[in-house]
């Protein structure tokens, strides 16, 4: 194993926002955010759209990502993503986040699930 | 006002997701590369998380309604059961094969690229399949 793109400080920054956006969620609407739930939620999708957006216009900073062009894995990788993520009833937020958050055994079972699967994916996959 | 939080909180989450990179797929995958060449940031991002939010949590778990809402909505499910299990296996899956999970994927529309859109439509299919199969998961 060797150590690569360490990056922890806006790795911490930026997570400190993730969950200043859960705490006002919660504390104002009463509702916890977990993303493959909220989906529905119109105006919560539009500002995840538009927070990028707004970063890049007040740092002047491009986002580069780099993504599969393989549309058949883009494809399977999204059903397996829609569907995982409804019938486990939460993803990386709604589970990691805001289930971990509340020390539900639940959402830390499940977290601890997708991260082995995931790692042993990325594993079978290179 | 709610709606304004919803807002204001999306795009809070929107930037948070940028500053973090976690909006890039291949920090993610560098993340769960722990075998070879590993990126630990991510673990900083859940931890940052879960450092703002817990508190609160805690703090505000016994009042009886929120400030723009009439009451608390959340699940308080603690199931452990199959459908936890291999839901949670199947997003694994494809989170380890495109990098990508539901908040990373909506913010990277902003973006304007059409991969990360190719995931997002068929992440949507996904919830609606799983909506569909609801009733027979629910029988068993």
């Amino acid at each position: 194993m060797n150590i690569v793109n360490f990056t922890p400080i806006s790795a911490f920054l930026g997570g400190s926002l993730i969950g200043l956006a859960v705490v006002i969620f919660f504390v104002f609407n009463g509702r916890l955010i977990g993303i493959s739930g909220i989906a529905s939620n119109f105006l919560f999708i539009a500002g995840l759209i538009i927070g990028p957006i707004l970063y890049k216009f007040f740092t002047s900073q491009e986002i580069n990502i780099s993504i599969s062009n393989s549309f058949y894995l883009l494809a399977v990788a999204g059903l397996l993503v829609g569907v995982g993520t409804r019938i486990g009833g939460g993803c990386t937020s709604g589970h990691g986040i805001s289930g971990m958050g509340r020390f539900s055994l639940r959402s830390i079972i499940a977290t601890i699930t997708f991260m082995i699967v995931g790692i042993l994916t990325v594993l079978v996959k290179t | 006002m709610s709606k304004i939080i919803s807002l204001v909180c999306g795009i809070i989450f929107g930037i948070g997701l940028t500053v973090s990179e976690m909006i890039d797929p291949a920090k993610v995958l560098g993340f769960l590369n722990i075998f070879s060449d590993w990126d630990p940031s991510l673990a900083f991002v859940m931890i940052g998380a879960l450092i703002i939010s817990s508190p609160f949590f805690h703090l505000f778990k016994n009042n009886k309604k929120p400030i723009f809402a009439k009451s608390f909505n959340y699940t308080t499910n603690k199931e452990i059961n199959k459908k936890l299990i291999i839901g949670s296996s199947l997003f694994g899956a494809g989170w380890g094969l495109a990098g990508l999970c539901p908040g990373p994927a909506i913010a990277s529309l902003a973006l304007l690229n059409i991969n990360s859109a190719a995931f997002v439509v068929a992440m949507f299919v996904g919830f609606y399949l799983a909506k569909l199969s609801e009733p027979t998961t629910h029988a068993r």
